[in-house]
Parts: C-alpha cells; sequence; structure tokens
C-alpha cells in the first residue's frame, strides 16, 4: 500500500512541476515580475546544487548502511574527518557567498524604490521620461487609485498603458493591506499614515489580477481589483471615459467611500479634489484635523520646557 | 467609569448571556461533543477514585519526569483541536468557490485560522517541546530534578491555564480574528472591539510567564547540575540544543510579554503605542513581535535537532560525527536567529541596503544548519542503521527539510519575497519545517522515549502507519500551497472566484484526511501499546542500546533517577560505561534529598488564569478582587518550610534491588 502510494506521488512530481511553472508569477507579464521570477529560478537552480545530492546521499546512505547489510563497513568510533569537515561548511559557504552577491545586486535594482531603468531587457528607459503616477489608497475593503495627473480616481480598477512605467504612492486608510498584482511586479505593503512606492512597468496588453496581499479584516477575500494593460489609445479612451463621468472626489466623498463595503462594483470617478492623497497620507481628511506632517513640523519647533501649542 | 455607579457592570463587565455563540451549529455541536466527553472522563474518575491519586501524584508533583509527561498530554490534547481548525480550513478553502460560500462565513473563518496558528505553535509545539526537554534533561545530565522544581509545576500550570483562556473562548464570547500575531491597526480597539483579542492577549500572557520560568529553570539547570566529568563539551547534542533553546526563551518571550502589554494598554487605557493617530506605529509592533517571532521558531527546531542528533546515533550504532561542529553550529544559529527579523516583512517598504542585510543574515543561517544536516548524513555513513519508528521519522526529517530549508532561503531573497511574501507558498514553507522538523522531531522523540517513560515500548506496526501516513499526507497537503503560491494566491482567504484553483485545494484537503489517519494512528499506537504492554516490556531500562546516561537508569526511572550521581568521562556517556563494563552499585546506598509536593503552582496558576479572564471581560471588580488573592497566594506560598524530604536508605535499597531482580530476569 505504501509502496503505491509513493509511486503514485512520484508520478505526481513532474505535473506539478509543470503546473509550477506556468503561473502568473512564474511567467508574468511585466518586466520587473519577470525579472523576479528569473531569480526565483536562478536561485532555486542555485540552492538544488547541494539540495538534490543531500537528498540522494541520504537515501543512499540509509539503504547501503542498513542494519541487515552486512557487507557494508561498519565504523563505529569513526566520528571526525578535517577535511570532510571543511567540506561541509565550505560547500554551502560557496553557494551562500554566490547566492548573497545576487541578493544584494538584486535588491538594489528591483528596489520598488527605484525609478525604473529600462522597458524590458532590450529597450533602455530615458531618465526624461516621465512616469504615470498612481496614487493608491486601501480602503475597507476595496481600492482607490488616485491618477492626479490625469484629474480621475476609480475604484476598483485599475488602467496603464503598455511600456509605459508607473509609479505607484500606497497608502491605507485605517488598517494594513498589501498591494500586489503579481503579473505586473511584487508587492508592497500599503500602510495607514504612511506612504510606499513601487515602480513598475507592463509590458502585454491584458486583464490582470490584482488584490489585497496583507489580510485585513471580514471583507479581505473579496478585496480584488482588474488592472489593464492597454495601448497608448486605449488608455486615453478610457481616461476620457472617466472624465464624462459626472461624479467627483471631494473629502466628503472620500469619507463616505471609506466605510467599510464589500464586493464593491468597479466605477470610474471624473473628476478629484487636488492634494487629496496627501489628506489620506497625513490622516486629514475629516473636518477640523491636523494634518501629521502640520503637526510634527510644529511639535519640532517647540522649545524644551515650552508648553506645547493646542 | 460612569457617574452612575454601575455594580453590574463592574462585576460583569462586558459578559452577558449574550456571550454564548448558541446561535452558531458547529459550536454547538463542538460543546456539546466536549461537554459529554468531559461528563464521561469526570465520571470514570470518579467511578474509579482517581481523584486523589491525580491530585497527589501528578496535579502537584515537582518531579520533572510527570511534569514532562503532563506537557505531552496537553500538547497532544490541543493538537487535536488545532488538527480539528485545520480541517475546518482546509475543508472551507476546498468548497467555497463562485457561488458556493462555505460552510464558514469570514467572521468565524477568521478566527479559525487565527486560533490554529496560536494553539499550534503555542500549545502544541511549544509544551511538546517543553515536556521532552523537562522529561529528558534532567537525566541525561545525571541530576535527580529541575533547578527550580516548584516553578517547573507552576509554568506548566500557567501553560495549560492559558490553553484554557483559549478554549475558553470557544464557548464564551470569541477569538481573535486578526491572524496568530495580531498585527495592529487590526488587533487596535478600533477595528476589533470584541473580547477576542483580549482573550489572544491574556491566554499568551499567562502562558508565556510559564515558558519563559521553565526557560529560566531549564537554563539554570543544565548550566549548575551537570553530574561531575560532565564539562560542557561532553553534554549530549540535545542537551546542548536544550541550553540554546532556553537562552533564546529567555531573551525572546520578555519582548513578546512587552509588546503584548503594550497592545492592551493601547485597547484598555487608549495609549498610542500602535495606532494610526497621536504618533503611534504599527509597525513597530511589527518589528518587535518578530524579534519575539523569529528566535521563537528556532525555540522549537532546535530540540528537534537535539532529538534527531540523539536518534541517528543510536540507530546508527556510531559516534556523531562531528560532536564539535555540530555544537558550534547550534551555537551559531542560536545568535542569528536575533539579527533576521526584518525578513518577515521585506515589503514594508525598508531601503534596499536594509533588505538585503537580512535577506543574507538569513542566508547565512543556512550555512550552520547545512552543516548539521552532513553530520547527520555522515553519522549514517558506515553506521548500522535499524529502521525502527524513530530513525523513519529522522531520515522522513532530512529529506523533508532540506525542501522547506530551500524555499526559505528562496523567501529569504527579497525581490523573490515581493512575489511569494504571504502566498500560499510561504504557508507551504514554514509548514514545510514546522511539520518536517519540529513535529517530525517531535514524534520521533516519543517513540524514542517513550519507554523510558513508561517501561514499555510503542507498537512498531502503528507507528509505523502514523509514520508513513503523516510523510505522505505532508507532501499530499503541501506540495498543492506551493504551486498555488506561484500562481499568485494569498493567504487567509475564505472565497475564490476563480475555479481553476478549486482542484489544487481538494488535492490539499485529501492531504490533510492522511494526516488525520497519520494522527489517528498514533493515538491507536499508544492505546495499543497500552493495552500490549506486558508484551512490550523493556525491563533493562536501555532498549534501543542507547548511548546517554538516561538510558543508564531503570525504566521509567526511580522518583530519584540515581541512587548515585554518575561520573562522565566520554560525552556518549552510557556508550562510554558500557564499553568499560560498569557495574551497577549494589549497595551502600544513602538517604537521598528531593523537593516535595506542593499544590501552590496549581492554585496561582488557576488565579491568574481566572484574573486573564476578568480582564478579557473589563470585570473589574472581580478583577482586582483575584489578584490581590493571587498575590496572596504567592506570598503564603512563601512561608511553606515543608518543601524537601529524605527518600530513606531502605526504600532506595528496595527500589534498587527490585531493579536487580528485572534486569537478572532478562537475562
Amino acid at each position: 500500500m505504501v509502496s503505491q502510494i509513493l509511486r503514485r506521488g512520484l508520478l505526481l512530481l513532474p505535473a506539478l512541476l509543470l503546473a509550477g511553472c506556468n503561473t502568473v508569477v512564474m511567467n508574468p507579464s511585466g518586466d520587473i515580475a519577470n525579472q523576479q521570477a528569473r531569480l526565483i529560478v536562478i536561485s532555486t537552480a542555485l540552492m538544488l546544487l547541494i539540495i538534490v545530492p543531500v537528498i540522494i546521499l541520504t537515501l543512499l546512505f540509509a539503504w547501503r548502511y542498513r542494519k541487515s547489510n552486512t557487507s557494508a563497513p561498519y565504523e563505529p568510533d569513526w566520528d571526525h574527518s578535517t577535511r570532510l569537515e571543511l567540506v561541509i561548511w565550505g560547500a554551502p559557504l560557496l553557494i551562500i557567498i554566490a547566492l548573497g552577491l545576487l541578493t544584494w545586486i538584486t535588491t538594489h535594482t528591483l528596489d520598488p524604490y527605484r525609478p525604473l531603468s529600462r522597458i524590458d531587457a532590450e529597450r533602455p528607459l530615458s531618465p526624461q521620461v516621465k512616469p504615470l503616477v498612481v496614487e493608491v489608497v486601501a480602503l475597507d475593503w476595496k481600492w482607490l487609485f488616485i491618477y492626479p495627473e490625469q484629474g480621475i480616481a476609480t475604484v476598483n480598477e485599475l488602467a496603464a498603458p503598455v511600456d509605459v512605467p508607473i509609479q505607484f504612492k500606497i497608502t491605507a486608510s485605517n488598517v494594513m493591506n498589501s498591494f500586489y498584482i503579481p503579473a505586473l511586479a511584487g508587492q508592497i505593503y500599503a500602510m495607514p499614515s504612511m506612504e510606499t512606492k513601487l515602480h513598475a512597468v507592463i509590458n502585454k496588453a491584458g486583464e490582470y489580477e490584482g488584490f489585497s496581499a496583507n489580510y485585513s479584516g471580514a471583507g479581505f477575500s473579496h478585496m480584488r481589483f482588474k488592472f489593464h494593460g492597454l495601448d497608448q489609445a486605449g488608455f486615453d479612451a478610457w481616461v476620457q471615459k472617466a472624465k464624462a463621468d459626472s461624479s467627483k472626489l471631494d473629502r466628503a466623498e472620500y469619507l463616505k467611500l471609506e466605510q467599510p463595503s464589500e464586493r464593491e462594483p468597479a466605477r470610474l470617478i471624473g473628476s478629484i479634489e487636488p492634494n487629496l492623497f496627501h489628506a489620506i497620507v497625513n490622516r486629514c481628511v475629516a473636518p477640523n484635523t491636523v494634518c501629521m506632517d502640520k503637526m510634527m513640523a510644529t511639535d519640532l519647533n517647540v522649545k524644551p520646557g515650552q508648553q506645547k501649542a493646542e | 467609569m460612569s457617574d452612575n455607579f454601575d455594580l453590574i457592570k463592574l462585576i460583569f463587565g462586558r459578559l452577558s448571556l449574550e456571550a454564548i455563540p448558541y446561535h452558531e451549529p458547529i459550536l454547538l455541536g463542538t460543546f456539546a461533543m466536549v461537554a459529554l466527553g468531559g461528563i464521561v472522563v469526570l465520571g470514570l474518575l470518579t467511578k474509579y477514585r482517581l481523584w486523589g491519586m491525580l491530585w497527589r501524584d501528578w496535579f502537584t508533583s515537582i518531579d520533572h519526569k510527570r511534569i514532562g509527561i503532563m506537557y505531552i498530554v496537553l500538547a497532544i490534547v490541543m493538537l487535536l483541536r488545532g488538527f480539528a481548525d485545520a480541517v475546518m480550513m482546509r475543508a472551507q478553502q476546498a468548497i467555497a468557490f463562485g457561488d458556493n460560500a462555505g460552510f464558514l462565513p469570514p467572521h468565524h473563518y477568521d478566527q479559525v485560522f487565527t486560533a490554529h496558528g496560536v494553539i499550534m505553535i503555542f500549545f502544541v509545539a511549544m509544551p511538546l517541546v517543553t515536556g521532552l526537554m523537562n522529561y529528558v534533561v534532567p537525566l541525561q545530565i545525571g541530576a535527580r530534578d529541575v533547578a527550580f522544581p516548584f516553578l517547573n509545576n507552576f509554568s506548566f500550570w500557567m501553560t495549560t491555564f492559558g490553553a484554557l483562556l483559549v478554549m475558553a473562548s470557544l464557548f464564551v464570547g470569541e477569538f481573535a480574528r486578526t491572524g496568530w500575531l495580531a498585527y495592529p491597526p487590526l488587533s487596535g480597539i478600533l477595528y476589533s472591539p470584541d473580547v477576542g483579542v483580549d482573550y489572544y492577549i491574556w491566554a499568551l500572557q499567562v502562558a508565556g510567564v510559564g515558558t519563559l520560568l521553565s526557560g529560566i529553570n531549564l537554563v539554570v539547570t543544565i548550566v549548575k547540575m551537570r553530574a561531575p566529568g560532565m564539562n560542557m563539551m561532553k553534554m549530549p547534542v540535545f542537551t546542548w540544543t536544550s541550553l540554546c533553546t532556553n537562552i533564546l526563551i529567555v531573551a525572546a518571550f520578555p519582548v513578546l510579554t512587552a509588546v503584548l502589554a503594550m497592545l492592551s494598554l493601547d485597547r484598555v487605557f487608549g495609549t498610542n503605542f500602535f495606532t494610526n493617530d497621536m504618533g503611534g506605529n504599527a509597525m513597530m509592533y511589527v518589528n518587535l513581535i518578530w524579534i519575539w517571532g523569529h528566535p521563537e521558531v528556532y525555540i522549537l527546531v532546535l530540540p528537534a535537532f537535539g532529538i534527531f542528533s540523539e536518534i541517528v546515533s543510536t540507530f546508527s550504532g556510531k559516534r556523531l560525527f562531528g560532536y564539535t561542529s555540530m555544537v558550534y553550529a547550534t551555537v551559531v544559529i542560536t545568535i542569528l536567529s536575533y539579527l533576521v527579523w526584518l525578513h518577515h516583512f521585506f515589503t514594508m517598504g525598508s531601503g534596499a541596503s536594509v533588505n538585503s542585510f537580512f535577506g543574507i543574515t538569513t542566508m547565512i543561517i543556512s550555512i550552520p544548519t547545512g552543516a548539521k544536516i552532513f553530520n547527520w548524513l555522515f553519522t549514517m555513513y558506515r553506521g548500522r542503521i535499524r529502521f525502527e519508528v524513530p530513525m523513519l521519522w529522522t531520515i522522513g526529517f532530512m529529506v523533508t527539510f532540506v525542501i522547506g530549508g530551500m524555499t526559505g532561503v528562496l523567501l529569504a531573497v527579497p525581490p523573490a519575497d515581493f512575489v511569494l511574501h504571504n502566498s500560499l507558498f510561504l504557508i507551504a514553507h514554514f509548514h514545510n519545517v514546522i511539520i518536517g522538523g519540529v513535529v517530525f522531531g517531535m514524534f520521533a522523540g516519543i517513540n524514542f522515549w517513550f519507554p523510558k517513560a513508561f517501561g514499555f515500548k510503542l507498537n512498531e506496526f502503528w507507528g509505523k502507519c502514523s509514520f508513513w501516513f503523516w510523510l505522505v499526507g505532508f507532501y499530499l497537503a503541501f506540495m498543492p500551497l506551493y504551486v498555488l503560491g506561484l500562481m499568485g494566491v494569498t493567504r487567509r482567504m475564505s472565497h475564490f472566484d476563480d475555479p481553476s484553483l478549486q482542484i489544487w485545494f481538494v488535492i490539499a484537503a485529501l492531504g490533510a484526511g492522511l494526516i488525520a489517519l497519520g494522527i489517528g494512528s498514533f493515538i491507536i499506537q499508544i492505546a495499543v501499546s497500552i493495552r500490549d504492554r506486558k508484551k512490550l516490556a523493556d525491563v533493562t531500562g536501555d532498549p534501543w542500546n542507547g548511548r546517554t546516561l538516561e538510558w543508564s537508569t531503570s525504566s521509567p526511572p526511580p522518583a530519584y533517577n540515581f541512587a548515585f550521581t554518575p561520573v562522565v568521562h566520554d560525552n556518549d556517556a552510557w556508550a562510554d560505561m558500557k564499553k568499560n563494563k560498569y557495574q551497577r552499585p549494589l549497595g551502600d546506598f544513602v538517604e537521598i534529598h528531593m523537593p516535595k509536593n506542593t499544590g501552590a503552582g496549581f492554585i496561582i496558576a488557576a488565579l491568574s488564569a481566572v484574573l486573564g479572564f476578568a480582564l478579557i471581560w473589563h470585570m473589574w471588580l472581580p478583577a482586582v478582587a483575584t489578584f490581590v488573592v493571587l498575590v496572596a497566594a504567592t506570598i503564603i506560598h512563601t512561608f511553606n518550610y515543608n518543601r524537601d524530604y529524605y527518600i530513606p536508605a531502605d526504600e532506595v535499597v528496595r527500589v534498587e534491588a527490585e531493579r536487580t531482580r528485572l534486569l537478572n530476569s532478562h537475562v
């Protein structure tokens, strides 16, 4: 019975590998995610150099030195070999040195805060190209996207032109989430009263999944949105469609939107109040609240012993 | 407090009949089962008049062996609860697709995954580890008990009553819906106003005291109570890993206590440590909890490494290869485990240099860990390997753990982590190391030391069933999760829209079914072995041809462990004694000074749990009253001077003569 299960399990293995390779994470459509996928392959290969021999040796030794095999040598007091120890510590060390170097380099080149330097492996990006700025706010339990340059906003829908660098500025309204579009690039946390950044580019037109990758409460499972990679004309048309919408995202509207809701349908908002994102990050959207940056600046100017200004 | 003085509110706080979840059929069913089972157990205990025996010989016992056994019983009971949670999650995720919402709404599902994590780490893995260390360490170092026997009993009861608080949340109120580390702001009062997070906080605070004290206890025991001749570099490897683990406990658990205390201050008194406003910073909590949390995983896995070291060398009939490098590897892991915590949240947005630093330190840990694997490998080399149950677990571990280690190092590469973080790939990874490392290690250890504790071996057939079901079940349950992670599926989801994912969740659910059979086989194994205890009996005290001191005494060992403290000349002390034709002393026994049982540990821990319960429900009056009684009980206990007794020489003579008779009957 046991061996049968094992044999079936072994048959499953190639199926598993195949399934693992043809997934959105391993085969994405954005240059950053592509580099990240390649990094996974290279690191795994590097580690398999040591993992595979260890597994084979374990099974081999277990079989060869089984008790019933009396023809195998038996040395009960052999417990040290300096040369072997050197290999034991040296081999993992060499692999980790290689992997460590790779880590240092890729962590810097794929730093989400670093502006892109290429569109894909073949096309470098001139530093003059200005990225499309999208401000992302994770709300309970939906996503708000603000396009400050276009003057529009969307709920649970994101679009960007193909091969144009995007700069995301990310925050959250009250609890922590994680902004993740696997086809585009790795995730980054969306945290209240903090702003994180992500630079990415989408290389293929298409409709992709985006979602929160950090549990944030009851409506978390459906905190999803579609990300559209469009050609420039398609993107312009999409912006125009949004602009045609008569609603406006001002502070009052935002406070309404901020209220918890689940499975919010996607919608476009035609105009926005400027600097709303700054107010969200600094927690001063509601009337009569002081922005955090202002409060901190004030606090900095307070001299020791002086009464703090109310 | 409001102006109109409300006595009912002062006494009952937030607690009312509303808190009983009688509208939840699953909980009602569970409650009925627990109540029924409880009544049967209580009835049987009463019928066979076992209460007195339980209280005198077990609950109040300060014998490290009995406390160790009680820890393991607690862990097995809690394993059933934690596993029930796992089954519910696997079932929910296997069916909740498209229009089917599954059988667990988010409100319930979110409690289930939180409880699963908390229970498995704090009330299954920790008691298993602590229990085995408690049982084995004093025997391995030739001591008669731990350094602070009363503290040991108290620690056990604090852990147990912490577990009881978690269990109480099933039937009175609810548990946290925040994930097992309760990140704020979600766990703050604004977004979790219910008692769930308070149950979480107080269960861990009560149990945490127990863990910390038992850590101090074992460090002192190992440092101060080793048999003559056993210098640090002659300690058995399990004792070494226990020492390192307990040092980690002593250094890490106060951080947990402090961070949970700050969270409760935020919740109850409106401070702003981790809030969004007024300068609070939730990421500070995330940092602090992982400064505890990362060492915690080494707290669990180091003793497992120790167990495997003992088993590989015993069942290969060989000295452990590279003892010295094994010890240094353990110490290096201990130190490095404090320098890696940030790898749990690379996605927070730290700079590239910070992320690379923590990524690379994490990878460096894999070097000593790799060295350990090689050492076990070369211990098997040119050995005579007996494939008994403990050895099977060990080989299963070696193959499984390296895979988990590999995916772990992969997650330590920050840009790779950006795409895998919080995904089911991560879930697969840490179950790969915790099941493949800690759980396999604990089952290996239980099978290995059970004959020492009870005087008979465990049934081999059911042991092998248990091993194969667990092993195959593990791969079936978690390999699909690796694939799902690469498909971009994130953790803690209670419902999915994409039907193409379903097949993988169904396979994983089948795997969980096999693991259930593995747990069932383990329980049958124990039951069958108790039935066949005569047939499985071991009278030698050394059923595996062991190598360390615990095998030199009888099984089960006498209350005093060793009639005369052994003298150690080699790190495989017992193997060395056997080689040199050691003769057991047969006469000249003297009386032995031993600590005396006390109920104080139970009482103080029970009061702590009542205090915790009162604080959870904001029952301020009972809380103050319990606190006063708690302090009083502690002070009264300090006036108890009746703490020790002597086992008379006659008694020692009688026990040792019985052992001589058994040994002779065997030959």
